[in-house]
C-alpha cells in the first residue's frame, strides 16, 4: 500500500539548475541545489509551517484514539510520581540576587563559637542557604580545619527545635508535679515593654544581674559593660561546667595572676601529657592547632625524619593516650603525685618528691632525663579537670625546662569572664539570689538549670528572682525556670565577633536572614541598655576606630578575611613560678569519678544535635548514649563476679545516686569510673530529651557532681541487675571486633627504630617518586593484561597516614555535613545501620589494663577490580574512567549484593526512609511561619513542617538518597566534577590539590591527602610512593585507590615496653 | 543383628482395576464429602499464613526491607535463605518427573504428579523473595532484559542476574511440564464429572483431548522432549543459585564445590518435602495402596544418598577452608561456625543433615512412617540452617574484624517466612482437592504392566475398556 502512496518525487535537474545559477555573483546566497530548481518538494517545504511532522490530518480515526487512550493511561501513570517519587517545584528567581549563579556556591569568611571562643569558618552558601562548613586557613584556630562541634554548626541553625519567637510563663500558674509549663507566646515589643517596667521599678542597680557562659567578644563585653554602667552596683557572673577556670587559677596560684596558656607545638620534641586530652575540641579551644602542630612533628616520609615523643598520663583514655608513644593509666587523683615526682627528678625549686609505685618512678626519672635533653623544646600540658595545683606544677616544670616563652606562651587572658576578674562566678550569683539579692537576672546563652553543680541549689535560689529572662538558642532546662525565653540568633545569621583561644579576634558574618524572630546578643545587651540597634551597627560601632587606616577599607578587608588581623594577645614574661604554696589537692578517698565532657555533646550544648548524637565515641564507639566507664579490673570486682558492659549499676557519691549501664573500657586506669557530663536531658530538644533504651539519651551526670569538680572521690559502684543496651558501631559484639585474628595484615605499625632498620635491612629504600614503578610497568607484570585497568586521563587516588590519624572523627562529621548523610537514630545503629561513609575503624593491642590502639580510617577505596561491580544485576555501581567507584543511585534496585562481596563493609544501605523519615520532626512547627519576608532565595516556603526545615540544609549538589537505595563514599565526586569544569572553563588540566575533599578539608592533622595518582609529582602520588604505605586487603586483588600508611611509635629505649603499669 | 528382608510388593497393591484406581483419584475431586475434617484444618492453616504472608509484604512493601533484621555486613539473610531453601525443595519434583521417567522408573508413576505441583508453589514461594528483598521492589523489573528508554540493559555478569533467568525457565518449563502431564488427567475428569461447572471447566482445560491413537502420540513425544529440557534443569538452576555465593569473594562463600553440593543439597531437601507431604495425605485419603511402602522405602534411600552427598561436602568445604591456608576461609570456620555465639546453627545442621538420615541404614527406619517423618523434618529444618549457617554467618565474619556485628531476626522475618508456609500449605490442599493429585494414566499404565507380568498380589477384578483419561 504504502509503495503506491508514495508520491512521486521530482527529480532534480541538475542542468536546469546549472542554468540558473549561471553568471550569478555576488551577495545572492541559496541554500541548496533544491532551492535554486525551485522544486515543488522544497515549495512545499517553505510552505509548511512544521515541515518534518505528519501533519495532524493523516492520522486516522482509530489511530487518534489510540493515542488518546494511550495518553490518558500514561496521564494517569504520572500521578504515580508523588507516591513513590518526590514532587518537585522548581521556581526560579524573580528578583536574581546580584553575585548569585544558580547552582555556583559562594563562600563567606565567618566564625561560630564554642563554648565562647572562636573558630574560623568558611560557609559555603548554595542560592542563600548555608550548606557546608570549612576551616578558615586563614584563623588561627582553625588553620583550614574544623572539628566536629564546628563543623556540626549548620545542623544546629537548621534544628527544628529552635524557638521561633519570644515566649512569656506564667511560673505562679498551678501545675501538678511533673507537668509541663505552656508558655504564651508573645513578641519582641511586648518584652521591651515588660523590660522597661521592671527596670524602672528596680531602683537599685545591684539587683541586676546577668550570667553567661565564657565570653570573649569584644563587643559583646563592650555592651555588657556598657549596660552595666546604666545600672550602677549591677554584677556580670560567668559559668561554665567544663572550661579553663582550673587553668586560670593554676596560673593564679603559681604566678599569682590569672593568665592565659597557650601551646606550640610544633617546636617540641618531648610532650607529657598530665591527665590532658590537648588533641580533642572537648577539652581545649585550640586544640585544632595543636593538633596539626603535633601531628606535623610526627610526620614521617620516606626513611627521614623524626618524631616527637609523647608521653602520656590519663585516667579515662582519650585521644593522646592513644596516640602517645608511652602511656600509663592513673587516677585522676593520682596525677598531681606524678607531676610533683616529675618537677622533682627535674630539680624544680619547691618540688618534693611524690610517692609513686616503683616502675612508675623509674619510668618518670627516664622521661625527666628525656625532657632535660630536649630543655626548650618540650611541654608539659594538664587538663582542664585537674585541679589548678597542677597546672602550677606542670607550669613550673615548663618554666624549670625554659619552655615559657617558646613552646608555652603566657598571656592575659582573653576571656572577659576569666576568674580574678570583675566577673563572679555563679556560687555568688546563687548565694545573692538565695539571700532575696536579686530581682532582675538576664541569663544569656547558659544553662546554669541543667549544669549548675549539684551541692548548689540554682533552680531554688532563681525563684526568689522576679524578673528572670533567658537568651538561648534552644529552649532548655533553665526555660523552666524563668519567666521570659527569648530566641537567641546563631552565628550563622547574625553579626558579631569573637577571640580565638590565642585571642585573635574574628568577625561572625550572616549568611542568610534569621530564620526567626530572634536576637544575637549583642542585639539583647542594646536593647536591655534601652538602645536597640542592629548587630551590623553594633559591630561597626565598635571596631570604628580600632581598626587600622580607613575603616570602610580595613572593615572590607576583615568580612573577605574573616580574621581581624594582629589582634591576638601579646605574650607576657611572666614572674618565676613560685611553688611554695601549693599544697596537694585533698586526698580522694576510694573510687573516683571523674566528669568529663562528652566527646560527642560537650556539656550538653549539643544534645539536640543529631550529627553528633550518632558520631561514634573515639574509643567506645558508642551512640546516643554515656555510660559509665570502667576498667576491666575494676568491673570484675563490682557485685558478685563483676559486671559487662550494659549491665546497670548504680553509682552512688555521697547521698546522690545514679543508675547507669557501664561500659568496660580497655586502658581506663583502676578505681576509676568516668562520667561525660551532657546527656540525661529534660528539655531542649527532641533529639536531647529522647530517654529510652531505644532511643538513648543517657543519664544526667551532673546530678552527682558536687561543686562543679574535675573528679570527686567516695563513689560507690554496685550492680543493681538489668541490662541497657548501648548502640556502639565497633566491637561490643561477641565477634571480635576489636581485634585482629590470625595475624592478618590489616594494621601495620612499627616503632621508629624498628622501621628504620626495617628499611636499612630489608633494602627498601624509599622511592622517589619518578622511581616508582609506573603503572604500565605493574600492569605489564599482570598475567590476565586485559584485567588491567587503563588509566586515561586523571585517575583519583588517596593516602591515609595512620600515624598521623587522632580518631577524633572530625572527618565523619564533614563527610555527613557534606554528602546529605541521615542520623538513623539509636535503634537503627544498634541494629548496625548507620550510614556513616567514613568510619574510624579502632583496634586495641596490647593488654587490656593498657592497651595501645590504632585508629584506622576506612572509606570505600574505590578498587579498581571492586569487587561491588559485576555483581550487581543492573550495573548501577560502575566504574569511571578516572578510577572512581561509581554508585548511581536511581538505577540501584537494592539487592544489597554489592555490599555482601565488599571486603571493606564500607556499603551504606537505606534500609528505610533514612533521608525523610523523622517522625519525631514531622509535627515540628506545625504552623510556625518561618520568618519569610526574611529569608531569600527560592525554597522560600512559609508553613513548613520541621522535617522541611532540615531539608534545606541539604547539600544541592548531592543527591538525597530515599529508602532502598545503596551508598558510599564517592571521593566528594561533586567537588571533582566542580574543579574540572573550572579546569575547563580555563582550558587547562586539573591542578594538584585542586581538589579536596570533605573529609581532608576537615582533617585537622592532614592525615587525608587526595588527587590524581596518574601525575607523579602530585602529593599524593609522593605518599604512595612512601614505604609505610600499603594497600588495605592487597591479597584480595581489589587494587584499592587508596593507600594506608603504617603507624609509627617513638618510644624511649629507656623506658622498657612492659613498663606500662602505674597502679599498684 | 537380624536383616530385615527387602520389601518384595509391587508398586500398586490390593485389587485393583482401572475402575478403582479411577475411583481411588477421582473421588478426591469430584466428591467433596471425602475431604476429611483435617483438610479444612490444613487448608484453614494455610489460608492464615497466606494472609499473614500478605500482610508481611503489605507492611514490607510500604515501610521497607528495614523491619527485617538485616543490617551491614548481614545485608542478606532470611530473604535469600528462604529463597534458596524454596527453590531447593522445588528440585525432588522435577528430578521424579524427569530423570526418574527418562531412566525408565516406573515407580514414580504415583508420586511424580504432587511433587511437580511442590515444586512449582515451592518455586512461586521462592519467587517472592528475591522480588521483594528489593530496596526498591517497585523497580526489581530492571532484572529483566526489557527494551526501555534508559537504553540501559542488565549486568549479565551478575549471578544474581543469571538466576533470573534460572528461576523463571524453570518455573516455566515445571509448569509445562505438569499442565502437559495433566491434560490427559483433565479429559478423564471431564467425563466422570457429574456437575456443570466441572465438566466445562475440565473440558476447557483438556483442550480438546479425545483420547485418540494421534493423541496419545503427540503426547508422548512432547512429555519426552520436555523431560529432556527439564533434567539439565536439575543441575543448574541450583547450580546457578549456588554462584550467587561461590562467584563472590567473602570468605565461606567463595567455595568452588558448592554447585554440585547445592544440588545434592536440593534433591535431598525436595525428597524430604515429598515424604513430608505423602506420609499424611495417603493416610488421609486411603492411597496406600498406589503410594506404597516400597516408594516411601525408596525415597528414603534417595534422602539419605543424597544426604551423603552433603555430608561429604559439608567435609570437604572443612578441610579446604584448613588446607588451602585460606587464613580468613578458616577463620571463618573457627570463629563463627565452630565456636562463637551462633555456632548452635553450624552443630545443629550437623546433626539433621548428617546425623539423622544415616537412621535410614536401618530398614525399621524407612518404614515406619513416623520415624520417616520425624527424620524428614529434621532434614528440612537441617537444610534452612545450611543456608543459615552459609548466608548471613558467613556475612557476620569479615575481612576486616572491624566491621563484625551480630544479626538478630525480627518478627517480620519470621512472619514471612511463616507466611509462605502456609502459601505453600494452602496452594498443597488446593490442588488435592481441585486437580488429580495421582495421575490417572500412568497409574493404569503401571497397573497394566504390573498384570502382564503376572504379579500374583495385584489381582484384576476385571478389565474395562480404556475410557476417558488413558
Amino acid at each position: 500500500m504504502e509503495s503506491n502512496e508514495k508520491k512521486e518525487q521530482t527529480r532534480l535537474d541538475l542542468t536546469a539548475v546549472k542554468g540558473k545559477l549561471a553568471g550569478k555573483s555576488g551577495k545572492k546566497y541559496w541554500r541548496s541545489l533544491e532551492e535554486v530548481a525551485e522544486t515543488p518538494e522544497f515549495q512545499r517545504f517553505l510552505d509548511d509551517e512544521f515541515p518534518n511532522r505528519s501533519s495532524l490530518a493523516q492520522i486516522n480515526r482509530r489511530d487518534l484514539i489510540k493515542f488518546m487512550g494511550a495518553s490518558v493511561a500514561l496521564a494517569g501513570l504520572s500521578g504515580c510520581r508523588g507516591v513513590f517519587l518526590p514532587e518537585d517545584k522548581v521556581v526560579p528567581y524573580v528578583k536574581q540576587p546580584e553575585e548569585l549563579v544558580t547552582g555556583v556556591p559562594l563562600y563567606y569568611a565567618s566564625t561560630v563559637v564554642m563554648a565562647g571562643y572562636g573558630t574560623g569558618v568558611l560557609v559555603e552558601q548554595h542560592e542563600g542557604r548555608p550548606i557546608m562548613l570549612s576551616g578558615n586557613p586563614d584563623h588561627p584556630a582553625s588553620l583550614g580545619s574544623l572539628d566536629i562541634f564546628s563543623q556540626s554548626e549548620t545542623l544546629s541553625f537548621y534544628d527544628p527545635d529552635r524557638p521561633t519567637a519570644p515566649m512569656h510563663y506564667d511560673l505562679t500558674e498551678e501545675r501538678t508535679p511533673g507537668e509541663e509549663l505552656v508558655g504564651d507566646e508573645s513578641t519582641w515589643p511586648d518584652f521591651t515593654q515588660k523590660l522597661e517596667d521592671q527596670l524602672k521599678e528596680i531602683k537599685d542597680g545591684s539587683r541586676i544581674r546577668v550570667l553567661t557562659g565564657t565570653v570573649t567578644s569584644p563587643t559583646l563585653t563592650s555592651l555588657i559593660q556598657g549596660f552595666l554602667a546604666k545600672h550602677p552596683g549591677s554584677r556580670w557572673h560567668a559559668w561554665e561546667p567544663v572550661g579553663q577556670t582550673n587553668a586560670h587559677l593554676g596560673t593564679a596560684m603559681a604566678y599569682s595572676r590569672p593568665l592565659n596558656t597557650a601551646y606550640d607545638f610544633s617546636q617540641a620534641k618531648v610532650i607529657v601529657a598530665l591527665d590532658s586530652d590537648f588533641l580533642s575540641p572537648a577539652e581545649l579551644p585550640g586544640s585544632l592547632r595543636y593538633a596539626r602542630q603535633f601531628a606535623n612533628g610526627r610526620r614521617v616520609m620516606g626513611s627521614g625524619g623524626d618524631m616527637n615523643r609523647l608521653y602520656a598520663f590519663e585516667s579515662t583514655p582519650g585521644l593522646v593516650g592513644m596516640i602517645a608513644d608511652h602511656r600509663w593509666p592513673v587516677r585522676a587523683a593520682d596525677v598531681f603525685g606524678i607531676a610533683m615526682q616529675l618537677a622533682s627528678e627535674l630539680g624544680v625549686p619547691g618540688a618534693q618528691a611524690g610517692s609513686v609505685p616503683a616502675p612508675l618512678g623509674t619510668a618518670i626519672k627516664a622521661i625527666a632525663d628525656n625532657l632535660k635533653e630536649n630543655s626548650g623544646a618540650c611541654i608539659v600540658v594538664a587538663g582542664p579537670h585537674q585541679p589548678a595545683q597542677v597546672h602550677a606544677l606542670a607550669l613550673a616544670i615548663n618554666a624549670a625546662l625554659g619552655s615559657i616563652g617558646k613552646t608555652v606562651i603566657h598571656t592575659e587572658p582573653v576571656e572577659s569572664t576569666a576568674v580574678g576578674g570583675a566577673v563572679q562566678d555563679l556560687k555568688t550569683l546563687v548565694a545573692d539570689m538565695n539571700a532575696g539579692a536579686v530581682d532582675a537576672l538576664f541569663i544569656v546563652d547558659s544553662n546554669p538549670g541543667y549544669t549548675a553543680p549539684a551541692d548548689l541549689p540554682f533552680a531554688d535560689a532563681i525563684k526568689k528572682v522576679k524578673f528572670k529572662v533567658q537568651l538561648g538558642n534552644n529552649e532548655d532546662e533553665t526555660t523552666d525556670l524563668v519567666d521570659w525565653h527569648l530566641p537567641m540568633s546563631l552565628p550563622l545569621e547574625s553579626w558579631g565577633d569573637v577571640r580565638a583561644f590565642d585571642g585573635t579576634a574574628s568577625i561572625i558574618q550572616p549568611v542568610i536572614v534569621p530564620l526567626f524572630d530572634s536576637r544575637s546578643p549583642l542585639e539583647f545587651f542594646a536593647l536591655l541598655a534601652g538602645k536597640p540597634a542592629s548587630g551590623y551597627n553594633l559591630l561597626r560601632d565598635h571596631w570604628r576606630g580600632k581598626l587600622p587606616g580607613d575603616f570602610e577599607k580595613s572593615w572590607r578587608k576583615v568580612l573577605n578575611d574573616g580574621v581581624i588581623a594582629n589582634t591576638s594577645a601579646t605574650p607576657v614574661q611572666p614572674p618565676a613560678a613560685q611553688l611554695s604554696g601549693i599544697t596537694a589537692p585533698p586526698m580522694v578517698q576510694g573510687t573516683e569519678v571523674v566528669f568529663r565532657a562528652d566527646p560527642s555533646i560537650y556539656d550538653g550544648r549539643f544534645a539536640n544535635n543529631g550529627w553528633l548524637q550518632e558520631v561514634p565515641k573515639p574509643l567506645s564507639k558508642v551512640t546516643w548514649d554515656n555510660a559509665i566507664y570502667i576498667s576491666p579490673d575494676t568491673a570484675l570486682k563490682v557485685g558478685n563476679g563483676g559486671v559487662v558492659s550494659d549491665d546497670l549499676v548504680s553509682l552512688q557519691v555521697g547521698d546522690k545516686t545514679i543508675v547507669a549501664p557501664v561500659f568496660v573500657q580497655p586502658g581506663h586506669a583502676n578505681d576509676s569510673v568516668t562520667v561525660h557530663l551532657g546527656f540525661g536531658r529534660t528539655r531542649g530538644g527532641i533529639v536531647a530529651t529522647v530517654r529510652t533504651e531505644r532511643e538513648g539519651g543517657g543519664f544526667n551526670a551532673y546530678t552527682i557532681r558536687n561543686g562543679g569538680v574535675g573528679y570527686i572521690g567516695g563513689a560507690v559502684l554496685s550492680r543493681v541487675g538489668g541490662q541497657y543496651e548501648l548502640a556502639s558501631t565497633q566491637g561490643h559484639s561477641p565477634l571480635n571486633g576489636d581485634r585482629i585474628i590470625d595475624e592478618r595484615d590489616v594494621i601495620r605499625d612499627f616503632t621508629l627504630a624498628e622501621f628504620k632498620e626495617k628499611l636499612a635491612k630489608g633494602g627498601e629504600e624509599p622511592l622517589k617518586p619518578e622511581d616508582a614503578p609506573s603503572h604500565e610497568d605493574i600492569a605489564k607484570q599482570n598475567l590476565f593484561p586485559e584485567q588491567v585497568f587503563v588509566w586515561d586521563g586523571p585517575q583519583w587516588g588517596m593516602s591515609i597516614d595512620m600515624n598521623t590519624c587522632i580518631g577524633c572523627n572530625a572527618c565523619v562529621v564533614a563527610c555527613q555535613a557534606e554528602n546529605n548523610i541521615p542520623v538513623v537514630g539509636k535503634e537503627q545503629v544498634a541494629r548496625h545501620r548507620e550510614m556513616h561513609w567514613i568510619r574510624i575503624d579502632r583496634y586495641y593491642s596490647g593488654t587490656d589494663e593498657n592497651p595501645q590502639a590504632t585508629w584506622q580510617p576506612v572509606m570505600c577505596v574505590h578498587c579498581e577490580l571492586a569487587p561491588c561491580e559485576p555483581v550487581c544485576p543492573v550495573a548501577a555501581t560502575v566504574h569511571s574512567h578516572e578510577g572512581l567507584n561509581q554508585m548511581i543511585y536511581n538505577r540501584c534496585v537494592g539487592t544489597r549484593y554489592c555490599s555482601n562481596n565488599c571486603p571493606y563493609k564500607v556499603r551504606r544501605f537505606n534500609y528505610l526512609n533514612y533521608s525523610d523519615n523523622q517522625p519525631n520532626f514531622t509535627d515540628r512547627l506545625e504552623g510556625a511561619v518561618f520568618n519569610q519576608s526574611l529569608i531569600p532565595g527560592p525554597f522560600h516556603t512559609p508553613h513548613k513542617t520541621g522535617t522541611e526545615l532540615l531539608r534545606l540544609m541539604n547539600n544541592p549538589d548531592v543527591s538525597v538518597r530515599g529508602r532502598g537505595v545503596m551508598e558510599k563514599c564517592t571521593y566528594c565526586v561533586q567537588r571533582i566534577n566542580a574543579a574540572r569544569i573550572e579546569a575547563k572553563k580555563a582550558g587547562r588540566d586539573i591542578r594538584d590539590g585542586e581538589i579536596v575533599t570533605a573529609c581532608q578539608q576537615a582533617c585537622p592533622t592532614k592525615t587525608i591527602v587526595f588527587g590524581n595518582v596518574a601525575d607523579k609529582n602530585s602529593a599524593v602520588s609522593k605518599i604512595k610512593a612512601d614505604p609505610r604505605a600499603y594497600l588495605l586487603l592487597e591479597e584480595v586483588q581489589t587494587r584499592p585507590r587508596t593507600s594506608h600508611l603504617a603507624r609509627l611509635r617513638n618510644p624511649n629505649p629507656a623506658i622498657p615496653a612492659t613498663n606500662t603499669e602505674a597502679q599498684a | 543383628m537380624a536383616t530385615t528382608p527387602p520389601i518384595n510388593q509391587p508398586l500398586i497393591t490390593g485389587q485393583q482395576s482401572y475402575a478403582t484406581i479411577d475411583e481411588s483419584i477421582g473421588r478426591l475431586v469430584l466428591q467433596q464429602r471425602i475431604h476429611p475434617r483435617a483438610w479444612w484444618i490444613m487448608a484453614t492453616f494455610g489460608v492464615l499464613g497466606t494472609c499473614l504472608l500478605g500482610l508481611s509484604i503489605t507492611w514490607l512493601v510500604y515501610q521497607g526491607i528495614g523491619i527485617w533484621g538485616n543490617n551491614i555486613p548481614v545485608a542478606w539473610s532470611f530473604d535469600i535463605v528462604n529463597f534458596v531453601w524454596w527453590i531447593g525443595i522445588g528440585h525432588a519434583g522435577t528430578l521424579i518427573s524427569a530423570i526418574l521417567l527418562l531412566m525408565r522408573q516406573q515407580w514414580r508413576n504415583s508420586i511424580n504428579r504432587f511433587s511437580e505441583a511442590m515444586t512449582i508453589f515451592a518455586v512461586m514461594c521462592a519467587a517472592i523473595y528475591p522480588v521483594l528483598h528489593t530496596g526498591r521492589p517497585w523497580v526489581s523489573y530492571w532484572l529483566f532484559p526489557f527494551w526501555n528508554i534508559m537504553a540501559v540493559w542488565p549486568q549479565f555478569r551478575s549471578p544474581l542476574m543469571w538466576d533470573v533467568f534460572a528461576v523463571s525457565t524453570y518455573f516455566t518449563v515445571s509448569l509445562l511440564f505438569w499442565f502437559m502431564g495433566l491434560v490427559p488427567d483433565f479429559a478423564n475428569l471431564r467425563d466422570r464429572a457429574t456437575n456443570k461447572p466441572a465438566k466445562v471447566v475440565f473440558g476447557l482445560v483438556a483442550l480438546g483431548w479425545r483420547n485418540s491413537n494421534q493423541h496419545w502420540h503427540r503426547y508422548e513425544q512432547a512429555y519426552l522432549l520436555l523431560a529432556g529440557i527439564s533434567t539439565p534443569l536439575v543441575l543448574s538452576v541450583h547450580s546457578i543459585v549456588s554462584f550467587d555465593f561461590a562467584v563472590s569473594i567473602m570468605p565461606g562463600w567463595n567455595v568452588s564445590i558448592f554447585p554440585p553440593y547445592f544440588v545434592a543439597g536440593a534433591v535431598f531437601a525436595g525428597f524430604a518435602m515429598v515424604l513430608t507431604f505423602a506420609i499424611p495425605v495417603r493416610k488421609m485419603y486411603k492411597l496406600e495402596h498406589l503410594i506404597t511402602d516400597r516408594h516411601i522405602d525408596w525415597m528414603s534411600k534417595i534422602t539419605m544418598a543424597t544426604g551423603l552427598i552433603v555430608a561429604y561436602g559439608y567435609v570437604l568445604e572443612a578441610f579446604f577452608s584448613w588446607y588451602g591456608a585460606n587464613t580468613f576461609e578458616f577463620a571463618l570456620f573457627r570463629h563463627i561456625r565452630w565456636t562463637g555465639p551462633y555456632s548452635w546453627a553450624y552443630w545443629m545442621l550437623i546433626f539433621c543433615n548428617v546425623v539423622a538420615p544415616n537412621l535410614f541404614w536401618w530398614p525399621y527406619a524407612r518404614r515406619n512412617p513416623w520415624c520417616v517423618m520425624i527424620i524428614c523434618q529434621f532434614v528440612s529444618l537441617g537444610m534452612w540452617l545450611e543456608r543459615f549457617v552459609i548466608i548471613p554467618m558467613s556475612l557476620m565474619n569479615n575481612y576486616l574484624p572491624s566491621s563484625n556485628r551480630p544479626y538478630y531476626p525480627t518478627f517480620w522475618d519470621i512472619a514471612m517466612y511463616a507466611g509462605t508456609i502456609g502459601f505453600f500449605t494452602m496452594m498443597m490442599f488446593l490442588f488435592i482437592r481441585f486437580l488429580p493429585v495421582i495421575n490417572f494414566f500412568e497409574i493404569k499404565d503401571l497397573l497394566y504392566k504390573t498384570i502382564k507380568k503376572g504379579n500374583p498380589a495385584v489381582e484384576p477384578v476385571e478389565t474395562v475398556a480404556l475410557s476417558g483419561g488413558g
